[in-house]
């Protein structure tokens, strides 16, 4: 049966496409997927491949890009008046606030040493920007545009202005993939700020929806309860804001209860992100265990006061 | 020779198009419509160059798109390649179908390419889908009469600009 129908394509369109091909190209897929997705072998292909990458993505954000400049550019000038009074105002306002917050700082360091406790280094992170390209709308991916020429390496924390947003995931020379916390296969130890108990949030999917499952109904979590990373792992520092409790439910077995939570940091808004340095991971893994009640913010981030529910 | 020359070019330029068609920014509710422009790239090459395009074309556009959308290698490679079998297995009947039929044919293989994505998705396993997961093919299959009748209506008057 097969050798019949081959041979009807060969006399209809004068040339055949035999199973056997199928079959090989089929399995030379699959054993790329399985060496990238499961072993990771083709790392360094996919480093040099990313230079081939980035004239492209340039080239596919280009249109938003002249788009926004010609919008920047028609904006009306009383606009622009208006608005660059008010970020000077803004301006002062914060350098007020740095002002105060710097004699916090001090103060905090001084009564740090005074209580002998680990020195904590302070938020040392980069700026970069999100390349404006879209992935899979099915996958929760960013690419940004700093690469390893600037330090950046897989495993860093990333986050914006309010919180956590996820973690380098794969960096090139020019470009790194950001995963965020939703993408289904992410996953964040976090600390329920107000408890203090520890779980797991799960990503879903889904842009504003994190999952905490099997959490004890004893450990009385509320919807509006904030969480923290816990910096249980080494991966993220510990304090920093990742997520307000919406929703708790019984499971399936009616055990354990469920949660849903939703990132506090704004992903859709923001243009640029910070990327945390790697050393620090590493620092606050440790200070939480010498010091497991220290799980306030760093300095300079908190929950924004009108953010939460 | 020349009319293989053309065919490599309007290839080249086709495959450029839907690598920035795929990438370009649009708005959040949109993303999920976005067609499969690749493999509408393939069905046209298997159409109109099955001399020139095989299953090794194909594959070798998907290793581009997986490098351009930064999936596990191999994805794309896998379901253009199915793309293509498909299409090359069909290609005398669907080249003279009428083209209701022929977008029939395009919808129906865009949505098998979704269930095929799906099952490799599945096990890779990192995957989370929801109704709008179904909605590409929808647009790919209209998006076909119009990609169909400007592309062979482009390569057409090169062609007889070369000869």
């Amino acid at each position: 049966m097969p050798v019949q129908s081959a041979d009807q394509t060969q006399l209809f369109s004068g040339h055949g496409t035999g199973t056997l091909r199928l079959v090989v190209f089929l399995a030379i897929a699959a054993a790329l997927m399985a060496s990238d997705a499961r072993f990771g072998l083709l790392g360094t292909a996919r480093h040099y491949g990313a230079e081939l990458t980035r004239p492209v993505y340039w080239l596919a954000s280009a249109p938003k890009r002249l788009g926004q400049a010609t919008v920047d550019y028609a904006e009306d000038r009383a606009t622009l008046l208006n608005e660059n009074r008010s970020l000077r105002e803004q301006i002062l306002l914060s350098e007020a606030k740095v002002a105060r917050f710097d004699t916090l700082v001090s103060e905090n360091e001084s009564l740090r040493t005074l209580l002998d406790a680990r020195q904590r280094l302070g938020l040392k992170a980069q700026l970069v920007e999100i390349i404006d390209i879209d992935l899979d709308p099915f996958r929760q991916r960013l690419v940004v545009n700093r690469g390893t020429n600037a330090g950046i390496s897989a495993g860093q924390a990333v986050l914006d202005g309010r919180g956590l947003i996820g973690q380098i995931v794969d960096a090139s020379e020019h470009s790194a993939t950001v995963i965020l916390l939703t993408d289904p296969g992410h996953a964040v130890p976090v600390r329920v700020e107000r408890t203090g108990l520890r779980s797991i949030a799960y990503g879903t999917g889904a842009a504003d929806r994190l999952l905490l499952s099997h959490v004890p109904f004893s450990a009385n979590l509320q919807p509006g309860d904030r969480l923290l990373s816990s910096g249980l792992g080494g991966r993220f520092p510990a304090g920093l804001p990742v997520a307000v409790i919406t929703d708790v439910k019984g499971d399936r077995s009616a055990t354990f209860a469920v949660a849903e939570a939703k990132p506090v940091a704004g992903i859709e808004q923001v243009k640029q992100l910070l990327v945390l340095e790697e050393e620090l991971s590493a620092i606050s893994a440790d200070s939480v265990e010498s010091a497991p009640d220290f799980v306030g913010p760093p300095q300079g981030l908190a929950f924004p006061p009108a953010q939460s529910p | 020779m020349s009319k293989s020359r053309v065919s490599g070019w309007a290839l080249v330029l086709l495959v450029l198009a839907a690598i920035l068609l795929t990438l370009a920014p649009v708005p959040e509710v949109l993303r999920a419509l976005r067609p499969f422009w690749m493999a509408l790239v393939v069905v046209y090459a298997c159409l109109e160059w099955p001399d020139e395009f095989g299953l090794g074309t194909a594959f070798l556009l998907g290793l581009i798109s997986d490098l351009m959308s930064g999936v596990v290698f191999g994805e794309h490679a896998f379901r253009l390649v199915v793309v293509a079998f498909i299409m090359l297995r069909f290609r005398s009947r669907i080249r003279f179908f009428p083209m209701w039929q022929q977008t029939a044919a395009v919808f129906a293989l865009l949505l098998n390419d979704r269930i095929v994505t799906w099952m490799l998705r599945t096990f890779t396993g990192e995957f989370a889908i929801d109704w709008r997961y179904w909605l590409a093919p929808f647009v790919g299959a209209l998006l076909w009469p119009w990609f169909f009748l400007l592309v062979s209506d482009l390569t057409q008057r090169r062609r007889s600009k070369a000869s």
